[in-house]
C-alpha cells in the first residue's frame, strides 16, 4: 500500500512508497501527512465504531442475566454472592499494558535518534508487556471457566467474553507486528528514516491501550 | 503544491527509468508489468481496470437480482400464485435484497469510484493500489460465496436484514443464514479497505491547487459515502458476530430465554442500514451532480451548497435509524424524535433536488440519454423522498410498517433513484471508460422503456400497500383488492427486465462497432476529461494544476467583453501537450497479494460454517501468507537504476500495512 504514484520532478524516484512511508518526504501528499499514516488514523477511526458497538452491547446486557456467575458480588435472596471479578488482579494486568505504551513512545523516540539497538530493545519490551498482559487474560478467562462462566451460561459471559476477547485479538495482532518491526530493525531495515513506520504500529498500539481503558472501566469498575 | 509534474522526456541530465523485469519475490513470481491476458486482469492494481472489473461483476449480480426479482412478481401475479414454495420465495426476496444492496449498487458505485475518483482528483492511482485489488477480490470472492450457498442446501432465507431471532439457530438450523452472515463479512471487509483508500486519496492525492473546495462534487460525494462505510461497516460486523456467536459458540445475544434483546439486533442493524441507504444513494447524486451543468452547459448551482448538504446527509444520516423500528415499541420520548430527525434529513436532500431544478433553469439543454437518466433521477427520487417523508409521521408509519407502501418507497429511491444515477453515469463515462460511444437511439429506448416500466412495477405497490398487501408473504387470497395491481406490478417488472436487455445489446452494439469517440463528446466541464479515452495507465501525462472545479471548461471557454462565454479553445487544443516518456512515470507493479490474502477469506468461512477448524485455520494462514509476501514485496518492481540520492530509505524494504508489517526476510 503506497503513494506509488506520485511524481516528485526529480525522477521516477517520484512514486517510491520509501519516499512517502517514513517521514522524509512529506511534500509528496496533499496534505504533508503520509498515506500510511493517514490511513492508519482512518482505519483507527473505523475500529472505534467497531469497539463502541461491542461496548453498547456489552452495557445494555449489563445486569440483565438472568442467571449467574455474576461478574460483582450481588444479594440474591438475602444471601451474598460472589463476583467472579478479581479486580486487583486485572489492575495489575491494566497496569502492565498501560507500561507498554511508554515503551512503545521509548522505542519511537530511540528511533527518532537513530538508535537501533534500543528501537528493538523498547519494541521487544513492548511485545513482552503485551504478552503479559494477554497471560494475564488467558489466566483470567480459565479461571472464569473453571468457576462455571462460559459463552454460553448468561448474557453476562456472552457478553465479557466476546468484548474482552476482541481486544485480545488486537493484542495479538499487535504483538506480531512489534515483533514483525523488531526483526526488520535487525535486518538493518529500519533506519532513522524509516522511523515512520514505528510510529504508525505504535497508532495502532497505543489505540489499542486507549480502548482498554475504557474496557476495564465499563467492565471491572463501573459495578 | 504538493505534486510537481514529471519533467518532459529528454531532459539530459535525467536518468531513465525502463520497464521493469519482472523480479523473483519468493514464494510467487512478480507478474510482469507487460503482463497480457488474463493474468493481466487477474493481477492489476490499476484502479480503471479494478473499477470496470467491479463495474463488470455488478452487472452480472444485477441480471441474478433481476432474475430473483422477476421469480417474486411472476409468484404473486395472481392470487394464491402456486411457482415457488414458501421456503424458496424466502430465499428469492432475502437474495434479491442482498444482491441488490450489496452485489450491484454498492459494488457499482464503487466501480464508478474507482475509475473517476483518482481521474477526477488529477491523480495517478489511489493511495492504495493493492489494498484496491484486496477489496475488488473481497467483494467478488464475497459474492461468490453468498452464492455458493444455492448448490449447498438452499440460499439465505432470513431477509436481507437477518432479524434475530428468526435467523437463531432455533428458527433458522439450516447452513442458509450462515453463508449470510459470512458473506457479508467478507463484504464488509473488503468495503471497509475501500473506505481507508478512498478517504486517504481524497485528502492526499488531490492534484496541485485542487483544494477541497475545488473538487468536482462526484468526488465530494465518495468521500463523504467512504465515511459513512468507514463508521457504518464495523456496526454490521459486530451484529452479525454477535449472531453468529450465537449460531456457532451457543452464546445468548439473541437468546430472549437468556435475558437478550432481539431489539438490539435491529438497533445494530438499522444502525449500519441507515446510513447504508445514503452510501447507496449519495455516489448517484454525485453523478447526476456531474451530468446536470454538462448538458445544461452552466455550472451546478449553489455547488458549495450542494457539498455541503451531501455533508449534512452523511451526518444526519446516522441519527434517524430508529424510524425503521417504529412498530416494535420504543416508547413515545424515542418515536418522536426519531420522526422528527427523519423529517429534517428532507431538508438538505430537498436542497440538492432545488439545487439540481435551479441548474437546468436557463441552461442550454441537451437532452442525451445520460441527461434523461439525471432528469429520470430527479423527478423519480422526489416521489420516493415524499413517501420517505411520510415515514416519519409515526402514527401513520405504523399502519404502512411490512406493507408493499415501503417496498414502493424504497424501490423508488433505490432503482427510481440510485440506479437511474448510476445509468446516466454509464451513458456519461462510457465513452471516457471504452473511447467509444453507447447509441444514443438505444439509448433513449432504454430510458423511456425503464422509466414506464419502473413506474408500473411500483407505483402501484404504493396503493396496494395502504391497502393492507404485507411484504414478503409468499400468498394472497382473491378478492383483497390486490388481484389487478400485483397482475400490473408483474407486466411492469417484465418491460424493466427488457430495458435492461436493451442496455446489454448497447453494449454489445458498441462493442462491435468500431468508431471511435471524439476526445471531449459532451463538452464536458471537470478534470477527468483532461485526458486520453480511454486514459493511459498513468491517466495524465502532465498532473493539471486546477484553478476551478469546472477546470476543463473554463481552459476551452472564456468571458467576451459583453461578459459572454466563448470558446477560446477547442478540446484537443487544450489537451494537447508533449507526450512524455511512460518509462519516466513508474506505477505500482501488478500482484498476486492481494488475490492471494482475499482468498482466504471464504476459505475461513466454509470452515467456520462447517465447523471444520483446521479448513479455517489454513485460510487464516493463507491471509498471513499473503499479508506477508504483500508485506515483503515493495509497491513498484526495484529499478536497476535506482538513485538514492536524498533518501537513504531502502530499496526493497517492506510496506508497512494495517494488517501488519509480518516478519519479513530480505
Amino acid at each position: 500500500m503506497t503513494a506509488a504514484v506520485i511524481d516528485h520532478g526529480h525522477d521516477a524516484e517520484a512514486h517510491d512508497e520509501h519516499g512517502d512511508a517514513h517521514g522524509g518526504e512529506h511534500h509528496a501528499t496533499a496534505t504533508g501527512v503520509s498515506n500510511e499514516k493517514l490511513g492508519m488514523w482512518v482505519f483507527l477511526g473505523s475500529e472505534c465504531l467497531l469497539f463502541g458497538a461491542l461496548i453498547a452491547t456489552y452495557l445494555v446486557y449489563k445486569g440483565r442475566s438472568v442467571n449467574g456467575p455474576f461478574p460483582h458480588e450481588m444479594i440474591i435472596n438475602g444471601k451474598k454472592v460472589p463476583g467472579v471479578f478479581d479486580i486487583p488482579f486485572t489492575s495489575v494486568s491494566s497496569f502492565v499494558l498501560l507500561m507498554s505504551s511508554l515503551t512503545m513512545v521509548l522505542a519511537l523516540s530511540a528511533i527518532g535518534r537513530g538508535d537501533e539497538r534500543r528501537l528493538r530493545i523498547w519494541l521487544i519490551g513492548t511485545a513482552l508487556l503485551g504478552s503479559t498482559f494477554l497471560a494475564g487474560q488467558i489466566y483470567e478467562f480459565t479461571a472464569f471457566i473453571r468457576e462455571g462462566l462460559t459463552l454460553k451460561t448468561n448474557l453476562f459471559g456472552s457478553s465479557f467474553f466476546v468484548l474482552t476477547g476482541f481486544h485480545g485479538a488486537h493484542v495479538t495482532i499487535g504483538i506480531l507486528m512489534l515483533l514483525a518491526l523488531a526483526n526488520l530493525s535487525r535486518k538493518g531495515k529500519i533506519p532513522k528514516e524509516r522511523a515512520e513506520v514505528v510510529e504508525i504500529i505504535g497508532l495502532y498500539w497505543h489505540f489499542v491501550d486507549v480502548v482498554w481503558i475504557v474496557i476495564f472501566t465499563v467492565i471491572y469498575l463501573i459495578p | 503544491m504538493t505534486i510537481v509534474v514529471a519533467p518532459p522526456t529528454g531532459s539530459p541530465d535525467l536518468p531513465r527509468r525502463r520497464i521493469s523485469a519482472p523480479v523473483d519475490t519468493g514464494l510467487l513470481r512478480r507478474p510482469a508489468e507487460t503482463e497480457k491476458g488474463v493474468w493481466s486482469w487477474v493481477t492489476t492494481v490499476d484502479h480503471k481496470r479494478i473499477g470496470i472489473m467491479y463495474g463488470a461483476a455488478s452487472l452480472v449480480f444485477f441480471m441474478i437480482g433481476g432474475i430473483e426479482a422477476l421469480l417474486i412478481r411472476l409468484q404473486l401475479a395472481q392470487p394464491n400464485g402456486d411457482l415457488l414454495s414458501a421456503d424458496v420465495y424466502n430465499q428469492m426476496f432475502t437474495m434479491h435484497g442482498t444482491t441488490m444492496v450489496f452485489l450491484l449498487v454498492m459494488p457499482l458505485s464503487s466501480a464508478f469510484f474507482n475509475y473517476f475518483l483518482p481521474l477526477q482528483l488529477g491523480a495517478r492511482d489511489v493511495a492504495f493500489p493493492r489494498l484496491n485489488a484486496f477489496s475488488w477480490w473481497a467483494y467478488i470472492l464475497g459474492g461468490f460465496f453468498i452464492y455458493s450457498s444455492m448448490f449447498l442446501g438452499g440460499m439465505p432465507n432470513g431477509g436481507w436484514f437477518g432479524y434475530a431471532p428468526n435467523t437463531s439457530i432455533t428458527y433458522s438450523p439450516g447452513h442458509n443464514i450462515d453463508f449470510w452472515i459470512f458473506g457479508l463479512q467478507i463484504l464488509g471487509i473488503g468495503s471497509t479497505a475501500s473506505a481507508v483508500n478512498f478517504i486517504v486519496t481524497v485528502i492526499n492525492m488531490r492534484a496541485p491547487g485542487m483544494n477541497l473546495m475545488r473538487m468536482p462534487v462526484f468526488a465530494w460525494m465518495t468521500f463523504v459515502s467512504s465515511f459513512l462505510m468507514l463508521f457504518a461497516m464495523p456496526i454490521i460486523t459486530v451484529a452479525l458476530f454477535l449472531l453468529s456467536f450465537d449460531r456457532t459458540f451457543g452464546a445468548n445475544f439473541f437468546n430472549a430465554g437468556a435475558g437478550g434483546d432481539p431489539v438490539l439486533w435491529q438497533h445494530l442493524f438499522w444502525l449500519f442500514g441507515h446510513p447504508e441507504v445514503y452510501i447507496l444513494i449519495l455516489p448517484a447524486m454525485g453523478i447526476v451532480s456531474e451530468v446536470l451543468p454538462t448538458f445544461a452547459r452552466k455550472p451546478l448551482f449553489g455547488y458549495s451548497v450542494v457539498v455541503f448538504s451531501g455533508i449534512a446527509i452523511g451526518f444526519m444520516g446516522w441519527g434517524v435509524w430508529a424510524h425503521h423500528m417504529f412498530a416494535v415499541g420504543l416508547g413515545p420520548v424515542a418515536v418522536s424524535a426519531f420522526g422528527i430527525s427523519t423529517m429534517f434529513i428532507a431538508v438538505p436532500t430537498g436542497v440538492k433536488i432545488f439545487n439540481w431544478t435551479a441548474t437546468l433553469w436557463g441552461g442550454a439543454i441537451r437532452f442525451t440519454v445520460a441527461m434523461m437518466f439525471s432528469v429520470g433521477f430527479i423527478s423519480t427520487f422526489v416521489i420516493g423522498g415524499l413517501s420517505g417523508v411520510t415515514h416519519s409521521l409515526v402514527a401513520s408509519d405504523t399502519q404502512q410498517t411490512d406493507t408493499y407502501y415501503i417496498v414502493a418507497h424504497f424501490h423508488y429511491v433505490l432503482f427510481g433513484g440510485a440506479l437511474m444515477g448510476l445509468f446516466s453515469g454509464f451513458y456519461y463515462w462510457w465513452p471516457k471508460i471504452f473511447g467509444k460511444m453507447l447509441s444514443e437511439k438505444i439509448g433513449k429506448a432504454h430510458f423511456w422503456v425503464m422509466l414506464i416500466g419502473m413506474h408500473m412495477t411500483f407505483f402501484p405497490m404504493h396503493f396496494v400497500g395502504l391497502q393492507g398487501q404485507p411484504r414478503r408473504m409468499y400468498r394472497y387470497d382473491k378478492g383483497m383488492g390486490f388481484d389487478m395491481w400485483n397482475l400490473i406490478e408483474t407486466i411492469g417488472s417484465f418491460i424493466i427486465a427488457v430495458s435492461l436487455l436493451l442496455f446489454l445489446f448497447n453494449i454489445y452494439k458498441t462493442t462491435k462497432n468500431p468508431a471511435k469517440a471524439p476526445r471531449d463528446p459532451w463538452d464536458a466541464r471537470t478534470v477527468e476529461w483532461m485526458t486520453e479515452s480511454p486514459p493511459k495507465p498513468h491517466n495524465f501525462d502532465h498532473i493539471p494544476t486546477i484553478h476551478t472545479v469546472d477546470e476543463f471548461w473554463h481552459r476551452k471557454y472564456a468571458e467576451d467583453e459583453n461578459h459572454q462565454m466563448r470558446r477560446v479553445a477547442t478540446a484537443e487544443q487544450v489537451l494537447a501537450a508533449d507526450p512524455v516518456d511512460p518509462s519516466t512515470i513508474h506505477m505500482p507493479s501488478p500482484s498476486f497479494w492481494p488475490l492471494v490474502a482475499g482468498f482466504g477469506l471464504p476459505v475461513i468461512a466454509y470452515g467456520m460454517i462447517y465447523r471444520a477448524w483446521p479448513v479455517s485455520i489454513l485460510g487464516a494462514l493463507t491471509i498471513v501468507g499473503g499479508l506477508f509476501g504483500w508485506s515483503i514485496e515493495p509497491s513498484a518492481a526495484p529499478h536497476d537504476d535506482h538513485d538514492d540520492h536524498d533518501d537513504s530509505h531502502g530499496h526493497d524494504g517492506p510496506e508497512t500495512t494495517f494488517a501488519g508489517a509480518l516478519p519479513a526476510g530480505s
